[in-house]
């Protein structure tokens, strides 16, 4: 950037240019609980990101390839590759879908040289929000409050395969008037598994209402997470059960998007 | 699909089901899961050094599978030297008439054994009884199970998804006749009687068979460890001493034995060590004061072979821990007897398709919610849930998913690579799920997928999705 100015900057004020980000909706996000993404899209501008929202987008094709369709998989990877080619940087608001674009991606066009390049580009180029806003921009929250007792639920893809678990704590620690309950085993799936819990819904709901079972063994009035498809299951399980329990994707309480129906919740009247 | 895999679905699906509402069953599974979690955490917490002793076990073990003939033929020379005898067996038939051959050649009428699943893997023990012996299961698990006339449910357990009611009743049922009539209860007096009924039969047995953890190529050692004692008893005392081993189970030397030895016990229980860790070299020699006459090591392949050089060649370093068992939701919600084979959880729905057949077992590599907590425990770092998804590409490659699955998907992609088509078509049925339940924010029963909402509901989606939101306020701006 310097020399292409033409100029070296040394000296000078630093001018900040925004950093250059393509939001990955996903497509859970974009259908089910839009407000995560413009919870996401808020964030990042705070940031101090420029956000771009590419329209060619939709799924990252992760029920096809959990499916075995190694074909439809790669067809819609090329799809997603080609719609952020040109951004600095992908931002996806859960760390599964960001998983099959950082570690499932390259290793589907391994034997494809130019897509190869591609792919890893996306992969080096992509970052699941949290990590994002803690890791990569240091970003800390400014006057946001969440009054309520909430517990964290680490979805497997993005603690497993990502490493994600202190960033999102961290960003919590800046929310006045939130505390932080720890669930025992927050690092247990919690059955949802995409189409998993469509093939074998017996299964998918005893895990988790053995999920919901230890959170309201705790105080916390609120679930939060990085995942809106274990967020789906767990919020439509405590609703069964009756609980008086807010789930929320984690960006809607670090924006200060929380004060309106959580997930699962029906709209208020106004 | 064809009609034996709609009927494979058919069976998991009732067997699944069945486990669920398996009152005593979901007893025994909550109680076993903490347990060997905690335990687990806590030994691997207290060794700093464990996660690089997982990286040598791993590397030991894909050395020998790079090596695994040489390794072999070494293991029978050295068995050879010191008296023992080694068989080949290409399948579970053939290891089964070996050691039937090697019973009815000792004259064997009573049969104690050590805990083997590779024995399982050879459903030997009808083939014994067959032939006329008595066959005694002297792991307390394996005796329990073999009393309940039923199969080990978990590759360390046994018996675990038996209650201490259960086994009380079970104990009562089949000890009485022997003069126990006291009915016991607590768990030290119910296994006192279990020691003093099997201390009877190590005694009388005619041929001992134990499975072996590592089979040592530079002595030609067998190690089996156990927390019972039971596998020296039943190795030591009678005439004739068989091991059941697959042939992935060889190492090289004893310095690598304590190295894989360090990961066991922590991953499987949670112990440093076993309560006994014990070598068996062959027969009694001249000067020895006790031990079998005669040594036999039954090398059993059924299919392992194959998977040398190919992608699901890790498969073959697994120790038989259990720790992929314990920690799986899957596993800790069914129990292991669902599976519907020998080996269950992760391992087991890995090696199940691998060693019968890809168009065996078809649900089991789906039955998972790829969640990478066994991968993430598994001592010798076999990347489970990665196996798992490598099987449903072959199943989907091998055309032995459903027809109407496939459609189903091939649709959707399509329709996912059009986005603006996408967004459009999308917007119908958003909209209606929206207006179904916008009053109570969550649908409680979902058109096609009526299987979600019998345990949880639906929350409702939004009126627009977020992409037609953006783009008709980037257009207004």
């Amino acid at each position: 950037m310097l020399f292409q100015s033409g100029t070296l900057l040394m000296n000078q004020e630093k001018v900040k240019t925004p950093i250059q980000v393509g939001l990955f909706v996903t497509c859970l996000a974009d259908l089910m609980r839009p407000q995560v993404a413009f919870a996401a899209v808020t964030l990042l501008e705070r940031a101090g990101c420029r956000v771009r929202v590419p329209r060619q987008q939709s799924c990252c094709g992760q029920p096809a390839l959990n499916s075995g369709d190694r074909a439809a998989t790669m067809d819609i990877a090329k799809n997603v590759i080609q719609a952020f080619d040109s951004d600095d940087y992908v931002v996806v608001p859960s760390g599964s879908c960001a998983d099959t674009l950082i570690n499932k991606y390259p290793t589907l066009f391994r034997h494809d040289v130019q897509w190869a390049r591609r792919a890893e580009n996306l992969a080096n180029n992509t970052w699941e929000l949290t990590r994002f806003l803690t890791d990569k921009l240091g970003f800390s929250l400014d006057d946001v409050s969440y009054p309520g007792v909430c517990t964290y639920h680490d979805s497997c893809s993005g603690l497993r395969e990502l490493g994600i678990q202190k960033q999102p704590r961290t960003l919590l620690s800046g929310v006045k008037g939130l505390t932080l309950s720890e669930i025992q085993d927050s690092n247990v799936c919690c059955g949802f598994g995409g189409l998993f819990s469509i093939k074998y819904p017996d299964i998918s709901g005893r895990i988790v209402s053995d999920k919901c079972g230890q959170i309201t063994q705790t105080d916390a009035d609120t679930v939060l997470g990085g995942d809106l498809g274990c967020l789906l299951n767990i919020a439509g399980r405590l609703c069964r059960e009756g609980k008086n329990i807010k789930v929320f994707h984690i960006a809607e309480v670090l924006a200060g998007m929380a004060d309106g129906p959580a997930i699962g919740e029906a709209e208020r009247e106004s | 699909m064809s009609a034996s895999a709609a009927s494979q679905q058919v069976i998991f699906r009732e067997r699944t089901r069945q486990a669920l509402d398996d009152v005593s069953l979901q007893r025994a599974l909550a109680k076993a899961r903490g347990g060997f979690v905690d335990h687990r955490r806590d030994a691997v917490d207290a060794l700093p050094e464990f996660d690089a002793i997982r990286d040598a076990a791993r590397d030991i073990k894909d050395h020998v599978l790079s090596n695994l003939d040489g390794y072999l033929e070494l293991y029978e020379q050295k068995v050879i030297e010191n008296g023992g005898q080694v068989h080949w067996a290409r399948d579970a038939a053939e290891a089964c008439r070996i050691v039937a051959g090697i019973c009815k050649d000792a004259g064997a009428r009573t049969v104690t054994k050590g805990k083997s699943m590779v024995s399982e893997e050879m459903h030997l023990n009808p083939v014994l009884e067959a032939a006329g012996m008595t066959v005694i299961e002297t792991d307390l698990g394996e005796y329990i199970v073999q009393l309940a006339g039923e199969t080990p449910s978990h590759i360390i357990a046994p018996a675990v998804h038996k209650t201490r009611e259960q086994i009380t009743d079970l104990f009562h049922q089949h000890h009485s006749p022997l003069g126990y009539t006291d009915r016991v209860t607590h768990r030290e007096a119910l296994v006192n009687e279990a020691r003093s009924v099997l201390r009877e039969r190590f005694v009388t047995a005619d041929v001992g068979i134990t499975g072996a953890n590592f089979l040592v190529a530079e002595t030609g050692a067998n190690v089996i460890v156990t927390n019972e004692g039971n596998g020296d008893l039943t190795s030591c005392l009678p005439r004739v001493h068989i091991v059941t081993a697959g042939i992935e189970k060889v190492i090289p030397s004893l310095d690598d034995l304590s190295v894989l030895l360090r990961v066991l016990a922590r991953s499987a229980t949670g112990q440093e060590f076993s309560a006994y860790t014990s070598l068996y070299s062959g027969p009694r020699r001249d000067d020895d004061m006790e031990g079998p006459e005669a040594y036999h090591v039954v090398l059993l392949d059924n299919g392992r072979s194959r998977l040398l050089g190919g992608q699901y060649q890790p498969m073959l370093r697994c120790i038989r821990c259990g720790a992929c068992l314990n920690h799986c939701p899957v596993y800790g919600a069914i129990g292991g007897h669902a599976y519907g084979w020998v080996y269950s959880g992760p391992m087991g729905s890995v090696l199940t398709p691998l060693l019968n057949g890809f168009d065996q077992a078809l649900d089991l590599p789906n039955a998972c919610t790829l969640n990478g907590r066994c991968k993430e425990v598994c001592p010798v770092r076999i990347p489970l849930s990665d196996l798992l998804l490598k099987h449903r590409l072959e199943q989907h490659d091998r055309r032995l998913t459903s027809v109407s699955g496939r459609f189903l998907l091939s649709a959707w992609a399509w329709l996912v690579r059009r986005p603006r088509l996408y967004q459009g078509i999308m917007a119908l049925p958003l909209w209606f799920m929206h207006r179904l339940g916008r009053r109570r924010g969550v649908l409680s029963r979902l058109p096609l997928a009526g299987g979600w909402t019998d345990s949880r509901d639906f929350p409702a989606p939004a009126r627009r999705s977020f992409l037609r939101q953006w783009h008709t306020r980037k257009a207004r701006s």
